[in-house]
């Protein structure tokens, strides 16, 4: 579904990313792990061009969104990403933050996406929120919030940037819940996380990224219990 | 007492009553008015656009030559009094041809104030957290109405305050429209004051009459940040 050649992107003379291929399949729940500063938020982004690679291509669907001539808008609209610092729209609404892409975009009509929007808020417990203002809700709420907002797209793939680490620790539980519930369902998911419990629980592979490049990759089991590459071996025992 | 009151109200009847002197205040507020309300807009306009095109610029690298052109016009503009703008306009950009004077008066301010709301309005919009911008933009918006619909709500929130202040600002300011004859308020009590010879009461009088309107747009602006504020209500 999504294929990443070569990957690399550098900041001025800081090179972040040198040269990631990697595939990831329909249905895959892809956790990426790694130190701070190892590249791991870039390449999300990179993902739906919040950064442009400085070299490398990207494929969505055999579509390469990396080419000058790609609609990112329309490609992105396949992509749902939930921030770190979930990036709710503090001027509207829960509700009118979830309409907004949608019925801007004439994807639904308005009726349409409220309807569909209360029927999302309540799958996360959340629809007596509906007509709050973010500022109201708790951290946890929020993220709940941005990420039934992503889903109002009807994305193939949601891209998920350090969903928990701005969280207090006894929310994190409740959106791990949600993304849980979201992969149980068949979502495609890519998630940058420091969550290893999740990583080891969830994820249907687990990438470890160091110095800009992939270095270990396997399933939860591989990468936890047997790590092969030294690196992978000594982050782990210090997050474990 | 009786004296004092007597020499008030007869100084007061010659200042304003007499030969319908009020007549000439209010079409001196008129005046002031309509080029206040003229070149606010002219200048929310500019203001906004020039703003568009400068963060567009800081934000994306994108138009950067009307970006330079902008610069061009802030430094013109900033770096220069605005009652030489307005006897430039009228005297010398307009030299040849015989156009209102209101017109060239509203043309100058709206100008000038442009400058000043593009600055205060880009402020706003460079104090949106980005994150804003790229939450619009993963959810396949374009930068435009993610701009639009996202970003410039929260940033005309911010510099409401400030955008009130230039529209007080911008009325004090079209007081030096007499410098190219235009009758307006303070112009007016000038006129009167020449014709009486008693200064008090025109000119604290249309004092008066400027700080009544100051405060009435004050408390607008106030009852409009209020309203704005409200999806920040804990």
């Amino acid at each position: 579904m999504i294929c990443v050649n070569n990957l690399h992107k550098s900041f001025g003379k800081l090179e972040v990313l040198n040269g990631i291929d990697e595939h990831i399949k329909k249905g895959e729940v892809v956790a990426i792990i790694g130190p701070s500063g190892s590249g791991k938020s870039t390449f999300l982004r990179c993902l739906n061009l919040l950064e442009t690679p400085t070299d490398g291509k990207i494929l969505l669907d055999g579509e390469e969104i990396t080419s000058k001539t790609c609609d990112i808008d329309k490609m992105r609209e396949k992509m749902g990403m939930v921030f770190q610092q979930f990036n709710l729209f503090p001027h509207l609404s829960v509700l009118d933050n979830m309409t907004l892409a949608p019925v801007k975009l004439n994807k639904m009509s308005k009726d349409d996406a409220q309807k569909k929007a209360l029927e999302l808020l309540k799958t996360v417990g959340l629809e007596e929120k509906a007509s709050e203002y973010p500022v109201k809700l708790s951290g946890g709420q929020k993220q709940r919030v941005a990420i039934v907002r992503a889903l109002m797209m009807d994305p193939e793939v949601m891209l998920f940037d350090e969903p928990t680490s701005a969280l207090d620790p006894e929310m994190v539980g409740e959106v791990l819940e949600v993304m849980k519930k979201l992969a149980d369902d068949g979502m495609t998911m890519v998630v940058v996380t420091h969550e290893m419990g999740f990583a080891k629980e969830v994820a249907s592979r687990v990438l470890f990224m160091d110095e800009g490049i992939i270095m270990e990759q396997g399933t939860p089991d591989q990468i936890f219990n047997q790590p092969t590459h030294p690196r992978t071996k000594s982050f782990l025992s210090k997050v474990l | 007492m009786q004296a004092w009151w007597n020499e008030f109200s007869a100084d007061f009847y010659q200042n304003f009553i007499a030969e319908m002197r009020y007549m000439d205040l209010l079409n001196g507020l008129k005046t002031t008015l309509i080029i206040t309300i003229f070149s606010v807009l002219l200048g929310f306009i500019i203001g906004f656009l020039v703003s568009i095109v400068r963060s567009t610029y800081d934000k994306t690298g994108r138009l950067k030559i009307l970006n330079f052109i902008c610069n061009i016009y802030l430094t013109i503009i900033r770096g220069t009094p605005v009652v030489l703008q307005l006897l430039i306009t009228y005297f010398v950009i307009f030299a040849s041809v015989r156009i209102d004077k209101t017109f060239a008066a509203v043309l100058a301010f709206g100008i000038n104030s442009g400058a000043y709301v593009a600055e205060i309005f880009r402020s706003g919009i460079m104090s949106v957290d980005n994150g804003q911008m790229e939450a619009g933009r993963s959810l396949g918006l374009s930068y435009n109405t993610t701009m639009w619909s996202i970003i410039m709500p929260q940033a005309l929130k911010n510099v409401l305050p400030a955008l009130g202040n230039e529209v007080i600002v911008l009325l004090k300011e079209t007081a030096v429209a007499g410098y190219i004859a235009i009758s307006d308020l303070t112009k007016a009590a000038d006129v009167i004051r020449s014709r009486t010879y008693e200064p008090f009461f025109p000119l604290i009088g249309v004092a008066i009459i400027y700080l009544i309107m100051v405060m009435g747009l004050t408390k607008c602006v106030s009852i409009l940040e209020r309203r704005l504020r409200e999806s920040d209500m804990r």
